[in-house]
């Protein structure tokens, strides 16, 4: 069974809805006992880095999670969810991400900010959860920050706004996308198809 | 790179969209959630349901559609149309809209804005601005175009990005409904002196009014209401001739 962390991000439900139009169960987790019977993980979010790790922590739901990530047990940030994988944000200075990927968050400049919209993708490594997806693929994107990762081997997609960015990040289990797979069509669709059966 | 998006938008009363009922691949062209995946399969990058009832009822009925629709359609869809309160945007957005769009109740209450950033994030909240020309500027309008606020459409929609909007609907009056053409100017400025993207409606009727307001006007996406529901052109169609004038899209 999927768990979707519900630690008061919103837009948990389409989520939900996309695995439950691929036939995939799942269950919003309200907190860190739910996490019992779930085998994987999804980490949504949107606001900003801050807020999210001060919800996290509120939640509870710090602690579980990082020991989730030590024992690379399977998990998909989505959006924001990918950012706090990362160690910080210049949008929210000294506040620790998970600190599982090396690296931190940078605000885009000299564009439209937030980036909204449909971008494509560079594909780097070709992994299982991409089967299907081809480099030059559109995904849709909600953000104003992106990650500067420090190691290249995490990289699994690029994406280019003003510059190249990691828009898709893999080590081992966990993955991380920038882009929104429950609002991306099909092949967003595909790609969380992908994560829940081959990842 | 970023693509230009093309986003139908659907005036929806009682549940049934009332506009653009002469589709004829579909079974019922009044369900929105048949025109939202009919839409989607042409390649639309969003949909807008506009709620034009304005009665409690048909409000309470949107909720019914956005909940159907979300289950099926898995683009960005943004719900406008009478909403006034933190409640109302919460209501929309658990039902499955990813954006509400506020228009006369934010020019009522401009914490709205802020409030709603800050409850939901700003990449919720669309600020929806009907504006009218009025000698050198323009001004923003309610209450379907009629009525005159006296508030600078410009200054109001930079003062929304401050607020903590995540995106301005640019409405012109004058042009909805005309097909003579997005109003460039208008959208032009308001795209080059905000840093958020802005959507360009209102007047589009042929091919190259779109590449105008992208090209001329500087528009981040645009939307169309006519042009595709009396079937002149289908999304898809939109589409090509946008890439063959050299505007990236999906």
């Amino acid at each position: 069974m999927i768990g979707i962390v519900d630690y008061g991000a919103g837009n948990l439900h389409s989520v939900q809805k996309a695995l439950g139009f691929l036939g995939k169960e799942s269950a919003v987790m309200q907190n860190p006992s739910d996490l019992k019977g779930i085998s994987k993980i999804v980490l949504p979010g949107v606001g900003s880095f801050g807020h999210a790790m001060a919800e996290i922590h509120k939640k509870k739901w710090f602690d579980p999670i990082k020991k989730w990530l030590a024992a690379g047990r399977p998990f998909l940030g989505i959006c924001l969810g990918m950012q706090i994988l990362f160690e910080g944000s210049s949008e929210s200075p000294g506040v620790r991400g998970f600190s599982v990927m090396k690296g931190s968050c940078r605000k885009f400049t000299g564009n439209k900010v937030p980036q909204i919209g449909w971008n494509d993708i560079t594909i780097k490594r070709d992994v299982p959860l991409l089967g299907g997806v081809e480099s030059g693929d559109y995904f849709y994107f909600v953000e104003r920050y992106y990650v500067i990762s420090e190691k290249k081997n995490v990289i699994l997609a690029e994406t280019g706004y003003g510059s190249f960015y990691p828009s898709i990040v893999g080590q081992g289990r966990i993955f991380g996308v920038q882009f929104h797979p429950e609002k991306s069509g099909d092949r967003g669709l595909r790609l969380l198809k992908n994560w829940e059966e081959r990842c | 790179m970023l693509t230009t998006r093309v986003i139908p938008c659907l005036d929806v009363e009682d549940g049934r969209v009332v506009k653009g009922t002469q589709f004829k691949q579909i079974r019922d062209a009044g369900d929105p959630a048949e025109l939202a995946a009919l839409y989607n399969s042409q390649g639309a990058d969003e949909v807008i349901f506009l709620d034009i009832g304005a009665t409690y009822r048909s409000r309470k009925t949107m909720v019914d559609v956005v909940e159907k629709v979300s289950r099926l359609v898995f683009i960005p869809l943004t719900v406008g149309g009478g909403i006034r309160s933190i409640e109302d945007m919460r209501t929309l957005l658990n039902a499955g809209a990813d954006k509400v769009s506020v228009c006369s109740a934010a020019l009522n209450d401009p914490s709205l804005l802020s409030k709603g950033a800050e409850i939901f994030g700003s990449q919720c909240i669309v600020l929806s601005v009907d504006a009218k020309r009025t000698g050198k500027s323009w001004n923003c309008y309610v209450k379907g175009g009629r009525e005159d606020t006296g508030v600078d459409a410009i200054d109001w929609a930079m003062r929304g990005e401050r607020l903590g909007a995540g995106e301005i609907l640019l409405n012109s009056i004058d042009k909805d409904g005309t097909q003579s053409g997005y109003d460039l100017e208008l959208t032009r400025i308001v795209s080059e002196k905000l840093t958020i993207p802005v959507i360009a409606s209102g007047g589009a009727g042929t091919l190259d009014q779109v590449v105008d307001a992208v090209r001329i006007g500087k528009a981040d996406a645009v939307l169309m209401a006519s042009l595709l529901h009396y079937r002149t052109y289908s999304v898809g169609e939109i589409k090509q001739y946008l890439r063959e004038k050299g505007v990236r899209v999906r």
